[in-house]
């Protein structure tokens, strides 16, 4: 184009962080982070065990509790990935999946089923498994109806779309109770087992499954990682550079059902976690990039659930709160978050 | 060249926009004039593809962009609003880059940091291009925008009122650019302009609408008229022999 392109100094080159003080924030945080989760992991592997580490008693008492730190990791994962994709495919970072209720609607279909089926395996022909994955696939094609629907860009502004997925959520929650009522007792005890999880109780029976699908969803979002950056510009911006921008945020809505229904399957509902990770991530990554994005949110989920579980359970043995402290955090920061923006 | 033909949007019984069948040629600064509500606007997103119209066909170079593939149209022809918000921080280099997305898929060559390069400096970007855009001003905006449509290489550019919220300066400055970028880079530039003065004195074609149609299409001289001028704006005007060429006086 102009002539003096060819005099100009060859180091102007585009990254995906800003300057040197960006790059230097994400490191040193990032290996912070991976610091304090290799300790944690450690640290609840290895605390109050008094064996030797990899005895065969040692390896006994480590067991339960590698099935804990197992679901933290999947669960932050699932989290971090499906939040932070569902914000940019909505191009906002307020509402979350679990805000717009996503997890009511995997509630709901678990407790029809229940209800319509009844609870007991082999008298309607459906084994845990089966209904497992029917449970799953019908939140997935419900969530993708649902919100590709409501998030067509009908209702255009964001405080529209968020009143309507709070009310959403809250009617199926309500429907859900309803329906739980009038369950039998029994019934209703299978049920409640299997929607309240925790990390001590959570349903690791199909773990085996549960694993190898979060890892296809998540790793086509990590694959498609590019295409999000492009979708964070918004539709217009993405379409003009040559994206077909309703097929992806489909792709993608599509990605995020598997994994809160991977999620809500293994641990029930949590609202904020989503929420307090992607927006942490944001703050320290400051960068348009997913590749740094998605792993930086899944570390914080994974120290921030891992220290709260190791904290209450050995600390101040309260573990049937890990939950709610979570929670607790994540929904003064999205309070913070709000109140600090003064908008949506 | 772009070619609609019949293209139709509608939006209730009794407000739609066209059917619009015009050729546009290729080269120069082809300005969409008109009141408001004539359809300028939604003419040019679907050209653009932003917009899917009723009926009809848009091509441009014998690409029909409503069904050719994005990938394949995203380099022919690019479009930007005027209105763009998103939420992640981008610094000018950054946005610009995202501009080589049809040639890079994000990954950038040498290649494509050249262009971004060249496209920054041809809006005089250079020293600004490490900043954030929301620490830019109005003016520095646009042209970080422009940017990044020059960036993307495409032969047709349309912009949809790129002088919304510019001062004189800036305004005047963003139509010097492009002006530059219709002759040294050889860009067809398509644009949607309020103000008739602007169109008059900058561009080479001027394509005037009304109540969802195409009411005229010509050169400079044979639209700056009294009379073309009244008819299309419902207002009195007139036009008076100014220092740089015609001017429209509506006041």
């Amino acid at each position: 184009m102009s002539a003096d392109t060819f005099h100009r100094a060859p180091a102007r080159h585009s990254g995906a962080l800003a300057d040197p003080a960006h790059r230097l924030r994400y490191r040193l945080v990032l290996i912070a982070l991976i610091a304090a989760a290799l300790l944690l992991t450690v640290l609840l592997l290895c605390w109050d065990n008094p064996y030797a580490p990899f005895s065969e008693r040692w390896l006994r008492i480590s067991r339960m509790r590698i099935s804990g730190i197992v679901v933290i990791a999947v669960v932050t994962f699932c989290q971090a990935f499906a939040t932070v994709a569902f914000q940019t495919a909505t191009n906002n970072r307020i509402i979350t999946p679990s805000i717009m209720g996503f997890e009511s609607l995997y509630v709901l279909i678990q407790t029809a089923i229940v209800f319509f089926f009844g609870a007991a395996a082999g008298v309607t022909g459906l084994d845990p498994f089966a209904r497992f994955l029917l449970q799953s696939a019908l939140m997935v094609v419900f969530a993708v109806l649902l919100y590709s629907w409501l998030l067509s860009g009908r209702f255009g502004n964001l405080h529209v779309m968020l009143l309507i997925g709070i009310i959403l959520g809250t009617g199926m929650g309500a429907l859900s109770t309803f329906l739980q009522q009038m369950l039998e007792p029994n019934e209703f005890d299978v049920l409640a087992a299997r929607l309240f999880g925790s990390i001590t109780n959570a349903n690791t029976d199909f773990l085996w499954f549960v694993i190898p699908v979060c890892a296809v969803a998540g790793g086509a979002i990590w694959v498609l990682s590019r295409r999000l950056n492009l979708l964070s510009l918004g539709r217009e911006i993405s379409t003009n550079l040559g994206l077909n921008h309703k097929r992806q945020v489909m792709l993608m809505l599509t990605l995020v059902a598997v994994l809160m229904a991977m999620s809500t399957s293994l641990f029930g509902p949590m609202t904020f976690l989503g929420f307090l990770v992607a927006t942490l991530a944001y703050v320290i990554a400051d960068t348009y990039d997913h590749r740094l994005l998605l792993p930086m949110a899944w570390l914080l989920g994974y120290v921030a659930l891992g220290m709260a579980y190791f904290l209450l359970k050995h600390v101040f043995t309260l573990v049937s709160a890990v939950t709610i402290i979570v929670e607790l955090i994540g929904g003064l920061v999205f309070l913070l978050v709000i109140l600090r923006k003064g908008r949506l | 060249m772009i070619r609609i033909h019949d293209l139709i949007r509608r939006y209730s019984s009794d407000a739609e926009i066209g059917p619009v069948s015009i050729d546009l040629p290729a080269g120069g600064i082809v300005a969409l004039i008109g009141p408001n509500g004539a359809g300028k606007s939604t003419l040019l997103t679907m050209m653009g593809r932003l917009l899917t119209p009723d009926g009809g066909t848009v091509e441009i170079d014998g690409l029909d962009v409503h069904r050719a593939p994005s990938k394949q149209v995203a380099r022919i022809v690019s479009i930007l609003r005027q209105e763009n918000h998103f939420v992640t921080r981008l610094t000018v280099r950054q946005l610009v880059g995202f501009g080589r997305y049809p040639y890079s898929g994000g990954r950038l060559t040498q290649l494509d940091e050249d262009k971004i390069s060249e496209a920054i400096d041809f809006l005089g970007l250079a020293d600004l291009e490490q900043r954030f855009i929301d620490e830019l001003s109005g003016g520095q905006r646009q042209r970080a925008y422009v940017a990044m449509v020059l960036a993307q290489d495409t032969e047709f550019v349309l912009l949809d009122e790129p002088l919304n919220n510019l001062d004189m300066k800036h305004a005047v400055q963003m139509m010097k650019h492009l002006r530059r970028a219709a002759e040294e880079l050889g860009r067809t530039i398509v644009i949607v302009l309020h103000d008739i003065n602007f169109a008059g004195h900058y561009a080479d074609r001027i394509c005037a609408m009304k109540g969802g149609a195409v009411v005229e299409f010509g050169t400079p001289a044979e639209i700056m008229t009294d009379e073309v001028l009244t008819r299309v704006f419902d207002t009195p005007v007139r036009v008076a022999e100014g220092p740089s060429g015609p001017l429209a006086v509506y006041y």
